[in-house]
C-alpha cells in the first residue's frame, strides 16, 4: 500500500528553487493498478522516483506497507528498493555485459542473504518466457525480450511494489502489448501493486485508474468509467472504505 | 554483496577491457620491478662489500695518524706523521695482539721493459702477510733481514704480474723497476680478487724500510721515521675490543698524551664494515625510494583509469543502486578493481624485478660481480605498498561511484 500525503518536491538549480512536485496526496492499495500520465514537466517522473525510493521529498509524509520511508538514508532506501520495489524502465536497463541469468540474479546479491538462489532465478525468467534464453546477453535478445528480462529482474525479490516506466516505450505496438498482457498477468496472478507511468491510452485504456499530473498537481483521478477516484486525500481515504479491484 | 561476489564482479568488469586494464596494472609492474631490482643490487652490493672487507680479517686492528695543525688550520686525519717503527714494535708487546704490521704507501710507475703500469707501492713488514691473510702464487715474501738491509726487493700483485710478465709464473728472480730504480722480484701474490683502486692485486710490496728511504721520501719524526698505518691483528675477534684499549694505552704512554688528545687513530674493522654498510643501505635506499617514485606515477595512473571507468559505467552504477546497492557496495565494488590491478601489477612486477636481479647477478656489468639479493622484506615491503598505492589511487574513484545519485546515473547517456 502506497499511502503518499502533502508530498512536495522542490530542486535546486543554483540559486532558483524548481518546484516539481507542489502538494500531492495519493493512495494506492495493494494490489490495484494505476496509471500515472502527464505532460512532460508535470512531475510524473519526479513522483514515481519518490514512490520508488530513489528520492526523498522534500516536504510531506510517504508510507510504503505502513513504513515512513520519507525519512530513510540513502542505505535504508537501498534495502527498500532492493526488497519492496521492481523497476521496470523504458530502456531496459541491463547490464549489458551479462547474461539474462546473471541479471535477474543481480537484485539478490544486494539482498540480505546476498547469494543466488538458482531455482528462483530460472523459475523467474520461466515465468516470462525466457526459460530457454538465460544464457543470452541484452545484446542477443530482440527488445520484448530484454524487457521481459527486466520484468523477470524486477520479480526476482518479490517486491510488492512494480514500477513500470514508459515499459513498452521502446517497443513496437505489438510487442508492448505483450508486455503490457505480462504485467497486468503478474498483478493478478501475484496480487503485485502496479505502477506505469505512460503517454499510451491504450496502456492507460486497459489499466483503469488514471492519475493525470499536471504542474506538480494531480489534475485528476479517475478509474477507467471516467468515474472520478478523488484528486486529493479526502476521496483517496473514502476509496480505502470499498477497496478496489 | 559478500565479498567474493564482489571480487568476481571487478574481474569480469577488469577483464572485459584487457587493454586498459593491462596499461593499468603496467604502472604497477614497473613501479614494483624497478624498487624490487634496485632494492635487491643495492643488497647485493652491501653483501660484496662486506664479504670483501671480512676476507681481509675480521679481527683487524687499524691505526692511523693524527692530523696536523698548523697556524690553527687542521689539517685531514692521517696527515701528521706521528706513527713510527718503534710504535709498531712497541704494539706487539700487548696481550691481545698477535700480529703487528705497520706499513707506508705512496705511488710509483713500475716499469719492465716496454709494459709499464702505475702501482700503489706498500712499505710492509713480514706481519703483512699474515695479517692481511695474504698468500703468495709463487717465490717468497719479504723477510726480517729484508727489512733490516733495506733491500731492493719487491713482491708483485698478480695483477701486476699479468700486466709486466704475461702471468704469475716466470716473474720471481726478474727485476723491475719503481720510479727508475731497480728491484728484484721475489715473489708473487696470490689474487684475492676483488677490483678497482686499492685492490692487492694491483699493488707492489717492498720492505718498509727500503719504502722509506729510498721510494718514498717520507717526513721525519724524532728519531725514528714515520708510518702510514699500523694494521694489528687481535688475537680473535672477540679480543678486539681488548686489543683496541691496550694498543691505544700503549701508544698513549709513547706519545705523552692524554685520552681524548690521542694523535693517533684506533678503528676496528668492524667500525669500517659499519661505515661502508651504512653507506651502501643509503645508496639502496635512494635507488630504492627513486624506484618508488614510479611506483607512485604508477598509482596515478590507476586513479586516471578508475576515474574514466567511473564515468564509462555511470549507468551500470545507477542500475545496480537501484536494484539495492548500498554505497558500500559500489565503493568496494571500485576499490576490488583497483586492488586487483595493483596486486596483480605487483605480482608480475616482483617476478620481474627478480629476473632482472637474476640477470644482473649473470652479466656482469663492471668487472666486478654483485650478486643481488633478493630479501623477502623488499617483496613484502614492494607488495604492501603496492596494494596501499592501489587502494589509496582507488577510493577517489570509488567514493565518486559510490556517491552517484541513482536517478541522474539511470539516465546518464
Amino acid at each position: 500500500m502506497i499511502e503518499i500525503e502533502e508530498v512536495t518536491k522542490i530542486y535546486r538549480m543554483g540559486a532558483i528553487e524548481v518546484p516539481a512536485l507542489r502538494g500531492v496526496s495519493l493512495r494506492i492499495e495493494s494490489g490495484e493498478m494505476v496509471v500515472i500520465m502527464g505532460p512532460s514537466g508535470s512531475g510524473k517522473s519526479t513522483l514515481m522516483n519518490l514512490i520508488g525510493c530513489l528520492d526523498k521529498p522534500t516536504s510531506g509524509r510517504y508510507l510504503l506497507d505502513g513504513q515512513e520511508v520519507g525519512s530513510l538514508g540513502d542505505d535504508d532506501l537501498a534495502g527498500i528498493r532492493n526488497r519492496k520495489i521492481g523497476f521496470v524502465f523504458q530502456t531496459f536497463n541491463l547490464l549489458p555485459r551479462a547474461t539474462a541469468y546473471e541479471n535477474v540474479a543481480l537484485p539478490m546479491l544486494y539482498g540480505d542473504e546476498g547469494e543466488i538462489d538458482q531455482a528462483r532465478v530460472e523459475a523467474a525468467l520461466s515465468a516470462v518466457g525466457l526459460g530457454d534464453r538465460m544464457g543470452h546477453r541484452p545484446t542477443e535478445m530482440s527488445g520484448g525480450q530484454q524487457q521481459r528480462v527486466a520484468i523477470a529482474r524486477a520479480l526476482i525479490n518479490s517486491p510488492s511494489v512494480l514500477l513500470a516506466d514508459e515499459p513498452t516505450g521502446n517497443l513496437d505496438s505489438r510487442t508492448g502489448m505483450e508486455i503490457l498482457d505480462l504485467l497486468l498477468g503478474l498483478n493478478r496472478e501475484r496480487g503485485l501493486t502496479l505502477v506505469v507511468v505512460t503517454h499510451d491510452h491504450r496502456v492507460a485504456d486497459r489499466i483503469g485508474r488514471v492519475i493525470q499530473l499536471e504542474d506538480g498537481l494531480i489534475d485528476s483521478d479517475a478509474n477507467g468509467n471516467g468515474e472520478p477516484a478523488g484528486s486529493d486525500l479526502e476521496r483517496v481515504a473514502k476509496r480505502a472504505g470499498h477497496g478496489e479491484a | 554483496m559478500k565479498l567474493y561476489r564482489l571480487l568476481m564482479v571487478a574481474l569480469r568488469s577488469l577483464s572485459t577491457n584487457k587493454l586498459r586494464t593491462g596499461l593499468a596494472m603496467l604502472g604497477i609492474v614497473i613501479g614494483v620491478g624497478a624498487v624490487i631490482a634496485m632494492m635487491s643490487i643495492g643488497r647485493g652490493a652491501e653483501a660484496a662489500i662486506t664479504a670483501r672487507v671480512e676476507g681481509v680479517g675480521t679481527n683487524l686492528i687499524f691505526i692511523s695518524p693524527g692530523s696536523t695543525t698548523e697556524a690553527g688550520v687542521r689539517s685531514a686525519s692521517g696527515s701528521a706523521a706521528s706513527l713510527t717503527l718503534d710504535d709498531a714494535e712497541a704494539l706487539a708487546e700487548a696481550p691481545s695482539v698477535v700480529g703487528v704490521a705497520p706499513q707506508v704507501s705512496g705511488m710509483a710507475q713500475a716499469v719492465l721493459l716496454s709494459a709499464n703500469m702505475f702501482v700503489q707501492v706498500l712499505g710492509v713488514t713480514p706481519g703483512y702477510l699474515t695479517v692481511n691473510n695474504a698468500e703468495l702464487a709463487d717465490g717468497e715474501f719479504i723477510s726480517d733481514t729484508n727489512v733490516t738491509a733495506r733491500s731492493t726487493v719487491v713482491v708483485i700483485g698478480s695483477n701486476v704480474a699479468d700486466t709486466l710478465f704475461g702471468g704469475t709464473t716466470g716473474a720471481v728472480g726478474r727485476t723491475i723497476r719503481l720510479n727508475g730504480n731497480p728491484y728484484r722480484v721475489i715473489g708473487v701474490l696470490a689474487s684475492k680478487g676483488g677490483t678497482g683502486f686499492g685492490s692487492v692485486d694491483d699493488q707492489v710490496l717492498i720492505p718498509l724500510t727500503t719504502a722509506q728511504s729510498r721510494l718514498l721520501g717520507m717526513r721525519r719524526f724524532g728519531q725514528s721515521t714515520s708510518i702510514n698505518m699500523i694494521y694489528i691483528e687481535a688475537a680473535d675477534s672477540d679480543r678486539v675490543e681488548q686489543a683496541v684499549q691496550e694498543v691505544s694505552a700503549i701508544l698513549r704512554e709513547r706519545h705523552d698524551v692524554l685520552e681524548g688528545e690521542e694523535d693517533f687513530t684506533v678503528t676496528t674493522q668492524e667500525e669500517m664494515l659499519d661505515a661502508s654498510t651504512e653507506i651502501t643501505d643509503t645508496l639502496t635506499l635512494f635507488l630504492g625510494g627513486i624506484a618508488a617514485i614510479s611506483l607512485v606515477v604508477g598509482g596515478i595512473g590507476i586513479m586516471n583509469i578508475m576515474l574514466v571507468s567511473v564515468t564509462e559505467r555511470t549507468r551500470e552504477i545507477g542500475i545496480r543502486k537501484a536494484v539495492g546497492a548500498r554505497r558500500q557496495d559500489i565503493l568496494i565494488q571500485f576499490l576490488m578493481e583497483s586492488a586487483v590491478i595493483s596486486l596483480t601489477g605487483g605480482v608480475v612486477g616482483i617476478l620481474i624485478g627478480w629476473l632482472v636481479s637474476r640477470l644482473v647477478g649473470v652479466v656482469q656489468l663492471s668487472e666486478s660481480t654483485i650478486t643481488p639479493v633478493v630479501g623477502l622484506d623488499t617483496v613484502l615491503l614492494a607488495t604492501l605498498f603496492s596494494m596501499a598505492v592501489g587502494v589509496f589511487s582507488g577510493v577517489y574513484p570509488a567514493t565518486r561511484a559510490a556517491a552517484l545519485n541513482p536517478i541522474d546515473a539511470l539516465h546518464y547517456e
